[in-house]
């Protein structure tokens, strides 16, 4: 099978888990002898695997002869977009506005969406210029299936679509209602709704995001389906040295400092940690708009002496944070996925995770509590530090669970979905001729058939 | 001749209310009066004051030849004395029928026999006492919590005074033997031989017949089970096959099987109700219980138990309390208070100490979550067995800060 696929970044230029996801991904498909045309923005590495072809957008829109083409799919695109320039709210660029933290500019990770980097002013006249590429693309190339990762895709993948014809397949890693909470960018939003209401399919990461797509967009359950995320098991296999100093115990907090991440939840819950156990260091490792707030906060609390913020990490800088720590915190107040805690675990480092996050449905190993609980989290956190055998159970059970976190099972799913095609219509047929017979029909055939019925019934399950 | 001995199990333990490292050192007061309440309300309801009506009735009705055996664990005696003496009471009325024997067991549900040998024996002899006040009966038989057993335990309970002991029939035990006949406890493993010799397996052993028992404890009410619908006659017709087999069929099950765990939409009183009937059809049954049995039936074999084995999930073995580090470590320290904790003599104290030996609370931390953990699930009311071990623990640092303190007073 050929894919086209349409993502917004790949390691090693990263922001978040929406490329390390598709790292995984594009691997394990074409792991599987799939195909993988990969179209990004902007491209500065060679392919890292074979079947992978990387597809540089800004190169095809750079050929003068593309230039002067009109831009088809303008009508396609929700009002807000139509008229650049656009004012964007930077809901991943840190330290913007008045004041501000530090020095945040040596932070590569964000350049993508950052402003003035040579993707254009913003962010949404990024996107469209992305989406005329897409159509460009996708007449080029030959492939069977479209697949785009989150709402900056939607226009290039609406394009290739009309080009191509081809199924279009939404992966949804994170919506705008878990980066803002209530506090929604409105045009972000309806190109997420349009996205998700053109796509043929949508594959969301896990059945929290699935429910959010259903109740907060409208969208057809019928068409969703869900695929976990997972661990690179070249990474899982890997044993690490250990800083840890049986002493001074160190909670970590990694990950935007942003509303999405709850990182005032983790800082109200190290105060009252602090006040039980004195020695106990917190760190917060990441940037984000909220990060000022946060540096206040702690000041407030008087524990600015415990808690220590280190800027944006990566590379060796996040390992020797993870082999630091006893415990690592994932407080979010809504997250699709949740990538970060499979890391720590990776490290053996017990994780503490918000119940409001999907990868909390894959894991059985880990502390669960809900974000706005901070006696609850506190009261997690004492008891990893302070009771050695539960930190050994954790991290002995999280091996094994890690284990069967593999990307092969997830695009192995993805293909299920990619091929679910003809019966997704012939049971929208069916059903409007009142026809009910269809899956007992089904399920006396041959064995991707009995899958097939086994997808179907399990969609019909859940939704 | 062969007799069927059924016996059921009656326990709810002491649960214990939510505690964060915040309560330590500020509450001592652990339990969760409340839930416990609640759940031994809704279990009197719909289990024992029903099917306690129920055999009676059948006890009447059958004039002495339908008998039944009872272990109440005293953690639940003691709750049925303060909440509901009237369900008390239905028990009393069904040992003065004098067609039921109630068993010893640790007072506390405990898993005392693998950590203290002393406290084992003390909570034996205030069960025992505690069964003689309220029935009036001189403990003839012993169970261990969920039917743990070894030689070493055999040889405890015969020191205590006890004619017969119950076990798990698993094939650990017993090889390809039948569990449909009396053994007698093996005099191996450990110990002076002369005195094995001399005094030891003498003691009585009736085994669990698992198979016909988790029939009605487990399978009754599943629909995928090839045998569904279970009536009473086709199950009588087993029993009545495994004639000329053996001398006894053990039926040990759960009490809370009837109405609780099997509810009562699924027929398991209707089924209760004809049993007895079906089963005396047949002029070569009787029943009996464990101390009649032991009087009146001599041993052929003897079983050689080293390891410790209990009646649970399908290792039959001790990983549901103490598999992983988790629980190891609670019972560990648990039991390390104990000197400190007799040593303050502080009635309170010790009774705190002695509610959080029961078994329960151990198995609310099995990690254990495929093909058993179903059945652990559904018995645990925490979350997580990570947030069991986190509340216990918490309560443990308490208990054991007031040991601490009371000592330097």
């Amino acid at each position: 099978m050929r894919v086209l696929m349409f993502g917004w970044e790949f390691p090693p230029v990263v922001s978040g888990g929406l490329g390390t996801a598709c790292y995984g991904i594009t691997k394990a498909l074409t792991g599987l002898g799939n195909h993988v045309l990969f179209v990004m923005p902007r491209i500065e590495l060679s392919c890292p695997f074979p079947l992978l072809t990387l597809i540089s957008a800004s190169d095809i829109l750079n050929a003068a002869s593309e230039r002067e083409k009109p831009l088809p799919e303008d009508s396609l695109l929700p009002l807000p977009l139509q008229n650049a320039p656009l004012i964007l709210r930077p809901y991943q660029r840190a330290g913007q506005g008045g004041g501000g933290p530090p020095d945040f500019s040596d932070w590569p990770a964000e350049s993508y969406l950052a402003a003035g980097e040579g993707y254009g002013v913003d962010l949404f006249a990024e996107v469209r210029r992305y989406g005329e590429a897409g159509g460009l693309i996708a007449a080029r190339e030959t492939f069977d299936v479209i697949h785009g990762h989150d709402w900056m895709t939607v226009p290039a993948c609406i394009a290739a679509r009309q080009a191509s014809g081809r199924p279009f397949i939404l992966h949804i890693h994170s919506l705008e209602y878990d980066r803002s909470g209530e506090e929604i960018d409105e045009g972000i939003f309806e190109l997420e709704r349009l996205g998700m209401e053109a796509a043929d399919r949508i594959i969301a990461v896990s059945h929290y995001t699935k429910k959010a797509i259903v109740s907060r967009y409208g969208i057809d359950p019928g068409k969703i389906f869900v695929v976990y995320n997972a661990m690179s098991q070249r990474e899982a296999g890997e044993t690490y040295r250990t800083l840890k100093d049986r002493d001074n115990k160190v909670v970590l907090f990694m990950g935007r400092i942003t509303f999405q991440k709850g990182p005032d939840y983790f800082i109200d819950a190290a105060a009252r940690v602090l006040k039980e156990m004195p020695e106990v260091t917190f760190i917060m490792a990441g940037s984000g708009d909220m990060m000022p707030r946060m540096v206040e906060r702690v000041a407030e609390l008087k524990i600015g002496k415990r808690v220590h913020f280190t800027g944006f990490l990566q590379g060796s800088q996040v390992e020797e944070a993870m082999t630091l720590a006893d415990l690592y915190v994932m407080p979010s107040v809504s997250e699709p996925f949740g990538l970060a805690p499979l890391e720590a675990m990776m490290y053996d480092v017990p994780v503490i995770i918000s119940r409001q996050s999907g990868v909390s449905e894959v894991l059985k190993h880990a502390l669960k509590v809900d974000f706005w609980d901070v006696d609850e989290m506190a009261n997690k956190m004492i008891a990893v530090l302070k009771y050695p055998s539960l930190a050994g159970e954790l991290v002995e059970r999280a091996r094994e669970e890690l284990k069967n976190l593999r990307w092969e099972k997830a695009a192995l799913k993805i293909l299920e979905v990619y091929n679910s095609d003809s019966k997704s219509e012939m049971i929208s047929r069916r059903q409007g001729r009142g026809d009910a017979g269809v899956l007992s029909i089904r399920r006396g055939a041959a064995d991707d058939a009995n899958e097939d019925s086994a997808l179907i019934l399990n969609r019909n399950k859940v939704s | 001749m062969l007799a069927i001995c059924l016996y059921f199990q009656v326990h709810q333990p002491c649960r214990l209310k939510r505690y964060t490292a915040f309560d330590i050192g500020r509450d001592h007061d652990y339990e969760d009066r409340e839930e416990n309440r609640r759940l031994l309300e809704k279990v009197a309801g719909r289990c024992y004051l029903p099917a306690n009506a129920l055999l009676l009735n059948l006890i009447r009705k059958y004039e002495g030849r339908f008998r039944v055996a009872f272990s109440i664990s005293g953690v639940l005696l003691d709750q049925l004395t303060a909440y509901r003496p009237d369900v008390l009471e239905s028990f009393q009325g069904l040992g003065e029928t004098g067609c039921v024997e109630f068993l010893n067991e640790t007072y506390y549900h405990s898993l005392s026999f693998l950590f203290s040998k002393d406290e084992f024996c003390a909570q034996v002899g205030r069960h025992r006492r505690k069964v003689k006040e309220l029935f009036g009966q001189d403990g003839k038989t012993f169970r261990f919590t969920e039917l743990i057993y070894s030689n070493d335990l055999a040889r405890e309970a015969e020191s205590l005074g006890y004619e017969v002991i119950l076990a798990e029939g698993a094939e650990v035990l017993l090889g390809d033997r039948s569990p449909n006949r009396v053994y007698r406890a093996s005099g191996n493993g450990g110990g002076d031989e002369n005195d094995n010799g001399a005094r030891a397996g003498r003691i009585k052993v009736l085994l669990r017949n698992y198979r016909l028992s988790d029939d009605i404890s487990f399978r009754f009410s599943n629909r995928d089970w090839r045998e569904y619908p279970l009536t009473a006659e086709k199950y009588a017709h087993w029993i009545h096959g495994e004639n000329g087999a053996g001398k006894v069929i053990n039926l040990f099950m759960d009490y809370e099987t009837f109405g609780e765990h099997q509810w009562a939409e699924t027929g398991v009183f209707r089924f209760l109700e004809k049993l007895p009937g079906e089963i005396l059809k047949h002029r070569d049954f009787v029943f009996a219980t464990p101390a009649e049995i032991a009087r009146t039936v001599e041993p052929g074999d003897s079983i050689d138990v080293p390891e410790l084995s209990s009646w649970a999930d399908t290792e039959r073995d001790l990983t549901a309390w103490q598999g992983n580090s988790l629980q190891q470590d609670a019972a560990g320290t648990l039991y390390g208070l104990e000197r400190a904790v007799k040593a303050c003599k502080d009635a309170d104290l010790l009774d705190s100490w002695r509610k959080l030996q029961t078994s329960d609370h151990f198995y609310y931390m099995c990690t254990k979550w495929f093909a058993d953990g179903d059945v652990h699930k559904y018995f645990n009311p925490y979350p997580s067995p990570y947030d069991a071990y986190i509340n216990y623990m918490n309560i443990l640092d308490d208990l054991s800060k007031q040991v601490t303190k009371e000592k330097r007073s």
